[in-house]
């Protein structure tokens, strides 16, 4: 992998966002009306209108506007929410780490019992225990998320109290923020008590937003693994007298790779935009929930932030999948 | 002699669809140390199967060997367990295949892939399984081997991905390699040179050599002995010398008779009509539908005879072979 390649990439990952925040600019520009007049109601006061087109520069050409706009970003400022005056950056970054923590944990769960259960699925095809995984796999896939949430609270926290129904921590149990991401810090701060703690929060809805990605990266592990099975090469591996094992992790799980890093890739940026409804249900303070009550409080600023982040947040994991692929099939590395 | 390897009886069954089949019947061979012995056959005559058969390497589970014998050094491969296959896979025996294309592994250098075994049988260290690769690379003439050893199968030709092939299956110098149609998907340039090296090789490291093919001009150039296949069972085996001036199954003087000769005009002779699917074969000699010589009797199961000493045929009216 050659650093020229990152370097377009990453020239690449520019343009797009640049693009993103001229979409995101124009969007209140040309929604009809004074945005003035729509961020302050129709029962707002002339002196107040004024006051609020010269805070935010609409006096200005939109040209003007534009570059304020850009350069504000540039420096990490996407300006004030209405409902709670705070900068926005801000108010989006410390989501965006809880949503972070969530969905990663979420992701981990998703892969390694997606592929577990995909790759016993394709070896041991047509057995029992490949029709059980895909059906709990096609069940997976099928269950609305709030049922699932709610059931899952329900067995774990109400009937069987074993773990806690929201929240990221144990009330009265602090730990210093360091990442952000409560589990890192609780190992950061070398507090045993706070690690379980945070860990078992995390439990119930990183099990909840891992199911759908978890069947799908299933059954995309199962049928591509059902083609590299046959492939010559694990023959030769086999003839070569490589054990199973070898065979399958080694020769086999190796090339079913790409198609399911692709599908790890897409879930994850849904994730991260998606959690709406779990984070709702385990009243987690995430990004998904930021933006619906930033929609709904028509908070422009707030929901403008959000719209930058996710699309920087798909880029990345766009360009992170494609670097992935160079890494695991060297016929991508000549294409460059 | 003592034969290194042989087969009895074997009988190969793969399970479908539209019911089971016989893709190897009753095959009876030996192969003697050092020795190349020639299967040929038309496509689906069960040359590959019986291949696979010897390293236990059938798709599973449509297929599974239902009957004979396969002594590999007095040891039967039918009944052994796997981790004792697995022990003989690639150690004393080696195999490779048709498609030199397909058959390394994409994502792994070619290094990797003729090191595995290196180190797996010959629990060598991965400086020495090295060291020991690039000398197999250089054996099988490819030039730098070195710097190849590095490169992966997709930076590399048809040619030298078999030549690659080669020498992995080298790599722990086995007793006897199976080469299943090894220069097939090659040019015909290319192939004689894979040929040649094969030969020289099989001297050097005195190996016995089961080569699989369709094609009668590589039996030719480098068999001692030739067993032929139709429709799951063998029809003949002989000396090569023999088979080619005495062939004694009319399928076998069919195929001959369809060679291009020189110096000769019109259009090539055909063996009439078409292989019948396994599914379906008639009662007795399966080719007796395509057969001049064919009568009544032909509708029971010939018995397989020597017509003279090593020559061995199964059909009821073989050709006359007194020289």
């Amino acid at each position: 992998m050659t650093l020229g390649y990152i370097s377009k990439r990453l020239f690449h990952l520019a343009l797009i966002m640049f693009g993103v925040s001229v979409v995101v600019f124009l969007m209140l520009r040309m929604i009809p009306g004074d945005p003035a007049q729509l961020l302050l109601g129709e029962f707002a006061s002339p002196e107040e209108l004024a006051r609020l087109r010269e805070q935010l520069g609409l006096n200005q050409s939109l040209f003007t506007q534009f570059w304020i706009y850009i350069s504000n970003i540039v420096q990490g400022d996407m300006g004030h929410s209405i409902r709670t005056n705070a900068p926005v950056t801000g108010e989006i970054w410390v989501r965006l780490i809880a949503t972070l923590e969530l969905s990663l944990a979420a992701m981990c769960i998703a892969t390694f019992f997606g592929i577990a259960a995909g790759v016993m699925s394709a070896v041991k095809q047509h057995s029992l225990w490949d029709y059980g995984a895909m059906f709990m796999a096609l069940v997976g896939v099928s269950m609305p998320i709030f049922w699932l949430g709610l059931m899952l609270i329900y067995l774990f926290a109400v009937k069987f109290p074993l773990l806690p129904m929201m929240g990221r921590i144990s009330l009265g149990l602090e730990v210093p923020d360091v990442t952000g991401l409560m589990v890192v810090d609780a190992v950061v701060a070398g507090s045993w008590q706070s690690f379980v703690s945070a860990l078992k929060h995390l439990l119930l809805p990183a099990f909840t937003l891992a199911t759908i990605p978890m069947a799908i990266v299933a059954r995309i592990t199962r049928s591509a693994m059902l083609e590299v099975l046959n492939m010559d090469y694990v023959r030769t591996a086999r003839a070569k007298g490589m054990t199973e094992l070898v065979v399958i992790f080694r020769h086999a799980l190796r090339n079913a790779f790409l198609p399911v890093v692709t599908v790890l890739g897409l879930n994850l940026g849904l994730l991260l935009g998606g959690a709406v409804l779990t984070e709702t249900i385990f009243s987690w303070p995430g990004l998904g929930r930021y933006v619906v009550d930033s929609l709904s409080g028509r908070d422009y600023a707030a929901v403008q932030g959000c719209i930058l982040v996710f699309a920087l947040l798909m880029a990345v994991i766009n360009l992170a999948v494609d670097l992935i692929y160079v890494v695991l099939d060297p016929r991508i590395r000549v294409n460059e | 002699m003592e034969p290194i390897l042989q087969i009895q009886n074997l009988t190969t069954r793969f399970t479908t669809k539209r019911g089971d089949l016989t893709a190897v019947d009753g095959v009876d061979l030996h192969i003697n140390p050092g020795e190349t012995l020639g299967v040929v056959g038309e496509s689906g005559c069960g040359k590959s199967v019986t291949a696979l058969s010897i390293l236990q390497l059938l798709p599973r589970p449509i297929a599974r060997i239902a009957g004979g014998s396969i002594l590999f050094k007095g040891q039967n491969l039918v009944t052994a367990p796997l981790p004792v296959i697995r022990n003989i896979r690639g150690n004393q025996i080696s195999m490779i295949f048709q498609e030199p294309m397909t058959s390394l592994n994409p994502v792994y250098t070619v290094g990797f892939q003729i090191m595995e075994p290196l180190r797996k049988h010959r629990s060598m260290k991965k400086a020495a399984a090295r060291q020991e690769a690039a000398g197999l690379l250089d054996l099988v003439g490819i030039p730098e081997p070195r710097s190849r050893l590095d490169d992966y199968p997709h930076q590399l030709s048809g040619g030298m991905r078999q030549r690659v092939m080669i020498a992995m299956a080298l790599a722990c110098r086995p007793d006897l390699m199976i080469a299943d149609e090894p220069t097939t998907a090659l040019d015909v340039t290319i192939q004689a040179q894979i040929l040649e090296l094969m030969k020289q090789l099989q001297k050097e490291i005195g190996m016995a050599v089961m080569l699989i093919t369709h094609d009668l001009g590589v039996v030719a150039e480098t068999c001692h002995r030739v067993v032929v296949m139709y429709a799951g069972k063998m029809v003949e085996s002989a000396d090569v010398n023999v088979l080619f001036s005495r062939p004694a199954h009319p399928y076998t003087r069919g195929l001959f008779d369809s060679l291009p000769k020189r110096g000769c005009t019109g259009p090539l002779p055909t063996i009439k009509g078409a292989v019948p699917s396994l599914l379906n074969l008639p009662p007795g000699c399966a080719f007796q539908d395509r057969c001049d010589a064919a009568s009544a009797r032909c509708r029971q199961t010939p018995p397989w005879q020597e017509v003279a000493e090593g020559h061995g045929v199964r059909c009821w009216h073989p050709l006359e072979v007194s020289p």
